[in-house]
């Protein structure tokens, strides 16, 4: 079977440069009245020409994302454990040579946390660590897990890439979810971008969620990070990946983030700020390509943006959100992973969805895979007293 | 007109089933109930919260709760929310869903033909949801389904009845109900699976995504009854093409006249 890499590699830099060029807006209209979608489909809806059909390529994701998801929206949160580093990502707040004080949660604190989170009624969660395997290990992480498990319906992670068997470990301790951003699907960039520290590896960053997917985690998120390339080559790579990951897991539910950065964050000067029309084309195009795929837009993008783009395909937005660590018990001044635009409350993103005419979705899982054995005659007993 | 559906130990005058999802508030439930004329809705466990009322709070006291197994990809998964639903109160009837297909999100016939065994066996009503395969459907109703459930077309669809021909196939040799699942999109396709024989049909994204859920509703009412009323009155026979001469390759034999003549 192919690998990414080697899908990937079918697709050469200049093989979408030229077909990127070559593309008309007749052809995008074109691929609009398909009803399957393949990879050259998808490379025409982020192409120029495309931009010249915005309209009718949102209402084609309108239209799919009623069908498939329905005017519901699904609501989580981040808590961040550590953001101590050993990475030093030129674009990141934890970057392992910026001098700011360092937390990390002890499994207790993270419970206190996790209280106040599910306490907004939460009951999606997901868990980030900087890369510091010895300080934010796979079985300090699993522990984390298991001691809130009773609080939330779904537990995720966004963590450092790691083994099969490590992400085994983790789904044995009631983590269900995973998402890994390969940041930028270009090799040279990424190497640029990541000067020290374990992410150096791109192939093996590259091939985390399919070690994920293979390790029994039940929905692995990708996502490159807009801005850091040329938004025509990281948006059909990232899509490209999840079309893989989706044909060869398809058990699994491959989900799709799209961060896109500040024009400037901190002294970071991003390479290639991505603007609102190509930011809706590639959202629109995702949804077109990958009817069924859920999509999450976070904090970074503004309240205005986010409302606008849950009819376009948006399924999953955070609410509540801190990107500090511990931010949540005790209020304090850390240092935060990226600056958040929407500060919404999870009572006012429903507020604001349901003005919308769209319904927050709170809990949309049930992890029978790790439920406890109900004994018949027992749940027999309970069903005299409730059924109906 | 008495048309009366036993399902499960239960007398149903509605012969449309609704569902739980996709709405753009959960508030507007008890009003799609009520202009459907629907006496059974599936909910699926996944949504359901514990501890508090959550979606189910919103679904009236009259409705029969349908739980469906949604999120389960083995026959184990199945049994084990099937078992929740039961102690959560929401009765003994368990809509089988085993899916581990997240690009189409067809059920695996084998693995919910596993569950219907197993849930029959702790005295579930099992009603699974299936491709129109007639091999499937019999090991289902060998196991003790109490009605299957084949898909028109895939969830969400709304593309109707793109099954017809199997689905037809199951009416004609099935002797359990058959309930056309996902995929219808229009009353008329509704309509269409009733005029065919279906015992029930269940539909919910045409419903919950319509503009207005509630007249949506109620036209997915009316259609289903009507479709039910056209198969109990008999429909008459479609003959295809125009009108033909009554013997056009054996007429030949009045040549020969007398005894043939009756031809």
């Amino acid at each position: 079977m192919q690998t990414f890499e080697q899908l990937l590699a079918a697709w050469s830099r200049e093989r979408r440069q030229d077909c990127y060029a070559a593309a008309t807006r007749d052809a995008v209209l074109a691929v609009l009245e398909k009803e399957i979608l393949r990879p050259q489909d998808f490379m025409l809806l982020l192409s120029p020409a495309a931009t010249q059909c915005l309209e009718a390529m949102a209402a084609r994701a309108h239209d799919l994302t009623l069908r498939y998801f329905g005017r519901a929206v699904h609501l989580f949160t981040p808590l961040y454990l550590s953001d101590i580093c050993t990475n030093q990502c030129r674009y990141c707040g934890f970057n392992a040579s910026n001098t700011q004080q360092r937390h990390h949660l002890t499994v207790e604190q993270a419970l206190s946390e996790a209280k106040v989170i599910a306490h907004m009624g939460l009951q999606h969660i997901l868990l980030l660590t900087g890369d510091a395997r010895h300080v934010a290990s796979p079985q300090y992480i699993g522990a984390v897990a298991e001691r809130i498990k009773p609080y939330f319906a779904s537990i995720g992670i966004e963590v450092y890439s790691m083994t099969t068997e490590e992400y085994a470990f983790l789904v044995s301790k009631g983590i269900d979810a995973m998402t890994m951003f390969q940041e930028t699907y270009d090799p040279a960039l990424y190497e640029w971008l990541h000067p020290a520290g374990p992410k150096r590896d791109y192939a093996w960053r590259l091939d985390a969620p399919s070690r994920a997917a293979a390790a029994g985690l039940r929905s692995v998120g990708i996502g490159a990070l807009l801005g850091l390339d040329d938004f025509f080559q990281d948006a059909f790579c990232t899509g490209l990946h999840a079309w893989w990951l989706q044909k060869t897991y398809p058990a699994v539910d491959i989900g799709l983030s799209v961060p896109r950065m500040c024009p400037h964050e901190g002294s970071f000067a991003v390479p290639h700020p991505v603007d609102d029309i190509h930011f809706v084309q590639y959202v629109t195009a995702l949804r077109c390509f990958l009817p069924r795929s859920p999509i999450t837009v976070s904090s970074r993008e503004s309240a205005f943006m986010r409302d606008h783009l849950v009819p376009l395909g948006i399924t999953r937005v955070s609410a509540g959100v801190s990107t500090a660590v511990g931010g949540r018990v005790e209020q304090n001044d850390n240092v935060g992973q990226f600056e958040i635009a929407d500060h919404r409350s999870v009572a006012a993103m429903q507020r604001a969805l349901a003005d919308n005419g769209y319904q927050a979705v709170l809990k949309d899982w049930e992890d029978c895979s790790v439920l406890p054995q109900i004994a018949p005659e027992e749940s027999s007993v309970l069903c005299e007293h409730g059924g109906r | 007109m008495d048309d009366v559906f036993e399902l499960g130990g239960i007398a149903l005058t509605s012969r449309l089933f609704i569902g739980t999802g996709k709405y753009s508030a959960d508030a507007l439930i008890p009003d799609v109930c009520a202009a459907s004329g629907a006496q059974v809705i599936t909910v699926a466990m996944r949504r359901v919260e514990k501890g508090s009322e959550g979606i189910v709070g919103h679904i009236p006291e009259h409705m029969r709760l349908l739980p469906n197994t949604s999120g389960a990809r083995t026959a184990q998964e199945a049994v084990r929310l099937a078992r929740l639903a039961r102690a959560a109160g929401c009765g003994n009837w368990i809509k089988i869903e085993v899916i581990s297909d997240s690009r189409y999100l067809l059920p695996d016939g084998y693995e919910t033909a596993k569950a219907v065994e197993l849930l029959v066996k702790e005295d579930f009503v099992a009603l699974p949801y299936i491709n129109p395969d007639l091999y499937v459907a019999r090991d289902c109703a060998q196991a003790g389904a109490a009605a299957i459930m084949p898909l028109g077309a895939p969830i969400g669809t709304n593309r109707g009845l793109r099954t017809k021909e199997m689905i037809g196939i199951l009416i004609e040799e099935m002797t359990l109900p058959v309930i056309v699942d996902a995929g219808i999109g229009r009353p008329s396709q509704a309509c269409e699976a009733m005029e065919m024989g279906a015992a029930a049909c269940l539909v919910n994204t045409a419903i919950a995504s319509a503009d207005t859920p509630v007249h949506m509703a109620e036209a997915f009412r009316d259609a289903v009854r009507a479709g039910r009323m056209a198969f109990l009155a008999g429909l008459g026979a479609e003959r295809s093409g125009g009108a033909r001469a009554s013997s056009p390759l054996t007429g030949f034999l009045h040549a020969l006249g007398g005894e043939h003549a009756d031809l």
